[in-house]
């Protein structure tokens, strides 16, 4: 079969898998588009507003999915704009594979118009990449590059194709057979004398705690973690993109971990003899200061990604593996084994946390606080929305005030912290689970860096909700500003586009919402409308997330809620 | 202190960028670095001098450069038997019978060689161990160097472990490392044949 580059690039895609591709045109990439023509009946593209908005839609949709998103772009500026979602995909390891356009093979290297070294400027933010210079190596690296995004740890990988390789045309046959790359062959399982020694450090414990990361979802380790916890009666503190790693109502989880996390989870990790980490990386923002992070464990490390044992934190047993072979290694060993004790002083720790740092919730106070709100969507959605956040004291509370049940339904940029991430990855989501309830958790500074996809979701009438916390301020900046700097608020008030008005403009229904009462309505409102659906929360401008470690600061240093503000009986999700 | 390491990798364009970006990026200094075919057309042989700070840096430079998909084996040759050469070419001011002759005395106690000769200038070839032609250098350096270029560090570890294109076996490899590590013995880093 005579086929061009451009179709052969559109028949791997569909061998891939792919039905929805995110992404806009432009010179270096025409042919292909040209070339979609032929294959609108297999693969649906949206068309966005920005690159950006491509690549974190794309990455939205291989969260809540697990399968490989895809984002087109052309060369140049299209390409340059997908910088950050790359960036973001890879800190936060999601499979995606991004195509680009290229000046044609003859004009590379004379800064011809829209030319830039677009693997050079994406090297350090791909897993891989490539530059395809031979149509008949086009087919073969796109498999490849599907095969490295997905596998091992997941990241995205990025295929510059220059204008003329889609042009020319050869016989093509598809590539079959094994994918032969002598450097990359991702660790399955973990070596006997790793295990026996995790065994031994777990039978011994006394005060365990397993740091359960994003590692278990990716993994699909979510049985194999349940099981493990179980049988070890070992509580659970999960990062960010650890949630919903198991139902955060499970009784051996203790909470969120790190700068905001809970301070039960915190205070458990500090005095914990044993620290089993699945599938996290140690972060700056979970461990805090290193030197005085959990003093006195040993430390049991499983991690696919091999660069990340003792990279930050120096272990005692680190298993190189995928999670869940390793996990289905361990189990069957395992004695059943309690930890009563420990227990009982978590559970004065976890009251102690409902108690100090959820807050305002039962104040009948008349005010509109951001936490009543996550915490009413969570009410009125019966916590099984899929969210997606974007950056900033929002997010936070999301994480905080949002349990999440099942795995894969809390999208949030949590190792790059982008703004601007959580509206289009909402919708990168919706294409990937068309019957899941998604909501873009959203602050009102991080939503206007992507708000031109308003208009991608007008356009593909995509049912999503969108909740806007409008603060007016950059309020996490704010916080720090309020905390660190003397109160000295610069670059973070904001005067604000009056978002209701805005929505409509762009042909969205939507409402502004300004006290408690309303939000019941107002989410049931956004429910029954079957197209995008945009709430604006007024929310009080100067609370603050608590508890909070400062950067750097010891992990049990935590600044707290002050007592004075501290009240108890509401439907706090979080409850014991 | 140094670390010597050699990775094996792909023969590809753009390999000794992403390998020189990863150090770079990483905060670790590269000291040299040479780079040359094997005897397999798809394999070439890097040889990375870099300056290690604190103990486990070479280890953790080792486990970033196996995550570039093009990188094939590493081996830290650093606490190894192993053959270094180095390669200078000095271009040294012989205008009288005198420094001819001093050159030519010099050459022959070093096992060093003339390459080539001209009215005003001599230029030797010396290829060893570092420290050998470091002092080589030292000795010639009053006669008036005019121009020098050294190759950088190549090495081998001795004996009949090789490093070989990885198959599946030498790749699982990382892992071995760290299971070692984790059980409290130093490793240099290969799996050896
Ligand atoms: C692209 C980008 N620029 C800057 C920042 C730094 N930053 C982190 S949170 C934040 C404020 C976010 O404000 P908003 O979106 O209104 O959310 P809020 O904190 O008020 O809930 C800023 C500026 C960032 N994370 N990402
Ligand atoms: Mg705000």
């Amino acid at each position: 079969m005579k086929l061009s580059g451009a179709e052969i690039i559109w028949e791997c895609l569909i061998r891939e898998g792919v039905d929805v591709v995110f992404g806009y045109p432009g010179g270096a990439i025409l042919p292909t588009y040209d070339a979609l023509n032929k294959y609108t009946d297999r693969i649906h593209h949206v068309l966005v507003r920005h690159e950006q908005g491509a690549t974190h839609m794309a990455d939205g949709y291989a969260r809540a999915s697990g399968r490989v998103g895809v984002a087109i772009a052309t060369s140049g500026p299209g390409a340059t704009n997908m910088v950050t979602g790359l960036a973001t995909a890879m800190m936060d390891s999601t499979p995606m594979v991004c195509i680009t356009g290229q000046v044609p093979l003859n004009a590379i290297g004379t800064d011809a118009f829209q030319e830039t070294d677009v693997t050079g400027c994406t090297l350090p933010v791909t897993k891989h990449n490539y530059l395809v210079t031979d149509i008949h190596e086009l087919a073969y690296t796109i498999r490849e590059a599907f095969h490295i995004a997905r596998t091992g740890r997941p990241g995205p990988v990025l295929v510059d194709i220059p204008k003329d390789v889609q042009n020319q045309v050869i016989d093509f046959i598809y590539p079959e057979g094994p994918i032969e790359l002598p450097g990359y062959q991702p660790p399955k399982e973990a070596h006997e004398a790793d295990l026996v020694a995790a065994l031994e450090l777990i039978k011994a414990a006394q005060k365990p705690i397993i740091l359960a990361g994003h590692g278990v979802t990716m993994s699909g380790a979510e049985k194999e973690l349940r099981d493990f916890a179980e049988i070890t009666q070992t509580p659970i503190a999960l990062t960010i993109l650890g949630k919903g790693a198991i139902d955060e109502k499970h009784p051996l989880v203790i909470g969120m971990m790190g700068m905001h996390g809970e301070a039960a989870a915190n205070q458990a990790i500090q005095e914990a003899d044993l620290l089993i980490a699945l599938g996290m990386r140690f972060d700056d923002r979970v461990t805090g200061n290193t030197k005085s992070y959990s003093p006195n464990s040993r430390k049991i490390h499983v991690e696919i990604d091999p660069s990340e044992i003792n990279k930050n934190i120096q272990v005692d047993v680190g298993i190189n593996g995928d999670l869940a072979t390793v996990l289905r290694q361990l189990n069957p060993r395992l004695k059943s084994l309690e930890h009563k004790a420990w227990f009982r002083q978590i559970m004065d720790w976890k009251e102690d946390t409902n108690m100090r740092d959820i807050v305002q919730n039962s104040l009948p106070d008349g005010k509109l606080w951001a936490p009543h709100v996550i915490a009413d969507i969570w009410k009125f959605t019966g916590g099984e929305a899929v969210t997606s956040t974007d950056v900033g004291q929002h997010q936070m509370w999301e994480a905080q005030y949002y349990p999440h049940a099942r795995p894969r339904t809390l999208l949030t940029s949590g190792g790059l912290g982008t703004m601007g991430f959580g509206f289009p990855a909402a919708i990168g989501a919706k294409f990937a689970m068309p019957e899941e309830e998604v909501w873009a958790i959203v602050g009102d500074g991080g939503f206007q860096m992507t708000l031109c996809e308003l208009a991608t979701a007008k356009q593909e009438n995509i049912n999503i909700n969108i909740a806007i916390i409008n603060n007016a301020y950059l309020g996490m900046v704010r916080q720090w500003q309020q905390m660190f700097y003397n109160e000295r608020y610069i670059a973070t008030p904001m005067v604000n586009p009056d978002f209701v008005l805005l929505a409509e403009a762009y042909g969205i229904p939507a409402r502004r919402i300004t006290t408690r009462e309303e939000i019941e309505g107002a989410v049931e409102w956004a429910r029954s409308i079957n197209g995008p659906a945009l709430l604006e929360f007024v929310v009080e401008q100067h609370d603050i997330v608590y508890p909070m470690v400062p950067a750097g600061a010891d992990l049990h240093d935590m600044i707290r809620r002050p007592t004075d503000l501290v009240s108890q009986d509401w439907d706090n999700p979080n409850a014991v | 202190m140094k670390s010597t390491l050699v990775a094996l990798v792909e023969n590809k364009p753009g390999v000794l960028n992403r390998v020189v970006s990863l150090f770079r990026r990483r905060a670790f200094n590269m000291d040299s670095l040479t780079v040359g075919r094997t005897h397999r057309p798809d394999v070439s042989r890097m040889t990375i001098i870099m300056d290690t700070e604190h103990p486990g840096d070479a280890k953790k430079i080792i486990m970033h450069l196996y995550k570039l998909i093009d990188v094939i084996e590493v081996q830290n040759l650093t606490d190894q038997a192993r053959i270094n050469r180095d390669l200078a070419l000095i271009k040294i001011r012989t205008t009288d019978a005198i420094s001819r002759n001093n050159i030519t005395e010099f050459t022959y106690r070093y096992g060093a060689r003339i390459v080539d000769i001209g009215p005003d200038v001599t230029i030797v070839e010396i290829t060893g161990e570092p420290d050998h032609v470091e002092s080589f250098i030292r000795e010639l350096e009053p006669m008036g160097i005019i121009e020098m270029a050294r190759t950088g560090l190549v090495s081998m570890g001795r004996g009949v472990r090789s490093m070989k294109k990885a198959d599946h076996e030498s790749k699982r490899h990382t892992a071995a490392l760290l299971s070692l590590q984790s059980n409290g013995n130093s490793n240099n880093g290969s799996t050896g044949g």
